[in-house]
């Protein structure tokens, strides 16, 4: 079937014209509309323009001008990157009619690739959250086991691709949320270098911590996207001018003398044993591969949380403020008594409790006389946090460790408990912390009926996604783990 | 623990209207999490430089020129307000 294909399939049948793009696209189409009232994965449709753009993709092929490998492949996008002419919500009611008048940089740079939009995906309210159920389109089911979450908040994107509709797709993770929700649905997800990928065009959670990258099914799908993607952007004032490598032609080159760090604050208190076995197998692997393994400490793991939930609640009511019903989002249903009660009834209907809870916890700690003692100590614990980082690589080259401590809960389950929410995320936030990338491969299934899947985190110095994705690539070689499928 | 009435004083700085149920829910949700953060007091930050930005970039300038992304009417269109001779129309803010 068509869309069972990888990334790196489907656009060698492309070239090698075994199939059309119109094809791939219908196929595609085809398999959401039997699979997404399953799961909730896309929450916006655009088959007319993906049609169109699929046949000018098979109008470029058959004169011998395609635009790159990416050219003619049909995906998804998560709701928060701008499309322009195409519906982009955030999943939150205040942005329900909103239409961008302009394309995110990296859409930009995918259209002229010759991406074929299908449709935006679902996420947790402005990216708020760990499970997906934090969006006014309802949750997204794990395809794995449809009473339990998708992890978020790019969970659309996660379930998509593991379930065979999207090709590739793109999330954003600021504390997790490409590599938890990866980690839950059994594909790969690389949250990059802060800066790696232009943000212009992408609604900003917190600004000094959001990040763009990939959703794939396998690693090598993930350097061949990640390539379009990356580099300085004129649109976002914080991507440097790093040089982008070729990250396919990185792939493949053997792992000896590799030195892998194992942290030991990521494993034991609080990580399900199950889990935990699994990502060892995992690095046992890697030595059977020539890999040198040791133990290493990140001493300030332990605060990463409470860093990371003073710093960006305070960025995100600051970026959420333009959310007033006037500059952007939907204006009040009742009447109104003056502009200050305009914008309490604007706001109040248009967002969900967990954006007001953020948005609350971000003005407290920003007012006067708490601004010392959250903010400016949660940016001096931040530096702390990074040192331990800089340490580690002084003496290993990667550091791998879980994703998430356990696997995909069952929806509702942590719900009303935001705090034991944010707890989840500590595997992944301190890695935010320091603006490192982190790679999210499959290395396994837990669980009473052995079904759920869980990740491992690879992780290297800034910019070092060319490592990754080659220490990744040399795991899925030696293993059959991203073959699996879920039953849909 | 915070008080309902800070909850609503927040609520009010943050522009967001909330009714007591709301206040209530939220005053217990947020001192859980305000409390969570008081793990960061036994840290020994004397000294510390602060983090607000981790790839070490400084002063990133361009070329003060306007480019073009989009038509005035495509801007406009994303306002539900009325519009008026180019312009969207809001309440009044200066009373007569």
């Amino acid at each position: 079937m068509l869309h069972e294909l990888t990334l790196t399939e489907a656009s060698q049948g492309l070239r090698e014209k075994k199939f059309s793009s119109t094809e791939l696209t219908n196929a595609l189409l085809g398999r959401i509309k039997d699979v997404n009232p399953k799961l909730n994965a896309y929450v916006g449709m655009c088959e007319d323009l993906a049609l169109e753009q699929a046949k000018n993709a098979d109008a470029r092929q058959s004169k011998g001008e395609m635009l790159s490998v990416l050219d003619g492949i049909p995906v998804g996008l998560k709701d928060i990157f701008n499309t322009r002419g195409v519906k982009t919500t955030c999943c939150s009611k205040i942005l329900r009619n909103f239409v961008p008048p302009y394309d995110a940089t990296v859409v930009d740079r995918l259209y002229k690739a010759g991406m074929v939009l299908v449709g935006k995906m679902n996420m947790d309210e402005f990216a708020c959250g760990g499970s997906t159920e934090h969006s006014c389109f309802g949750p997204t089911r794990n395809p794995w086991d449809l009473d339990r979450i998708s992890g978020g908040s790019s969970g659309g994107g996660a379930a998509a691709v593991a379930a065979d509709m999207s090709f590739y797709s793109l999330g954003t993770d600021t504390g997790g949320s490409i590599r938890q929700p990866a980690s839950f649905c059994g594909c790969v997800g690389l949250k990059v270098t802060y800066g790696r990928v232009s943000r212009s065009g992408v609604t900003a959670m917190a600004s000094s911590w959001d990040t763009v990258g990939p959703f794939t099914k396998t690693v090598a799908d993930a350097a061949m996207v990640l390539g379009h993607m990356a580099g300085t952007d004129v649109r976002d004032s914080t991507t440097p001018n790093v040089a982008v490598p070729d990250y396919v032609a990185g792939l493949g080159k053997p792992l000896n003398g590799l030195r892998i760090g194992v942290p030991k604050e990521y494993f034991g208190e609080g990580i399900d044993p199950e889990v935990e076995k699994v990502v060892r197998s995992a690095i046992k692997e890697y030595e059977k591969m020539g890999a040198v393994v040791s133990e290493v400490s990140l001493p300030y793991t332990k605060y990463a949380v409470a860093v990371y939930y003073i710093s960006m609640p305070a960025e995100l009511s600051a970026n959420l403020a333009r959310f007033d019903g006037i500059r952007f989002g939907s204006k009040p249903s009742g009447q109104v008594k003056d502009l200050v009660d305009y914008y309490y009834q604007a706001r109040s209907e248009g967002f969900g409790d967990e954006i007001k809870r953020r948005i609350m916890i971000g003005t407290y700690v920003l007012s006067a006389g708490y601004y010392d003692a959250y903010y400016k100590k949660a940016q001096k614990v931040r530096t702390l946090i990074r040192r331990d980082f800089d340490e580690a690589f002084k003496n290993v080259d990667v550091l791998i460790t879980p994703v998430s401590p356990f696997p995909a809960w069952k929806v509702g389950e942590k719900i009303d408990d935001p705090l034991k929410m944010y707890l989840a995320d500590a595997l992944t936030i301190p890695v935010s912390c320091a603006g490192v990338p982190g790679l999210s491969v499959p290395c396994g299934f837990v669980g009473e009926s052995g079904n759920l899947p869980v990740g491992m985190q690879i992780i290297g110095p800034q910019f070092s996604e060319n490592l990754l994705l080659r220490v990744g690539h040399a795991y899925e070689h030696s293993t059959q783990w991203h073959k699996k499928k879920p039953n849909l | 623990m915070l008080s309902l009435e800070q909850v609503k004083h927040i609520a009010k700085l943050a522009r967001i209207g909330i009714d007591d149920a709301a206040a209530e829910r939220f005053s217990k949700q947020l001192s859980g999490i305000l409390d969570y953060m008081s793990l960061l007091n036994e840290v020994n930050t004397e000294g510390v430089e602060l983090t607000s930005q981790v790839t070490g970039l400084k002063n990133v300038t361009r070329a003060d020129e306007v480019t073009r992304f989009c038509t005035g009417e495509e801007l406009l269109a994303c306002t539900e307000l009325p519009v008026v001779k180019n312009q969207i129309q809001v309440m009044q803010v200066i009373k007569n």
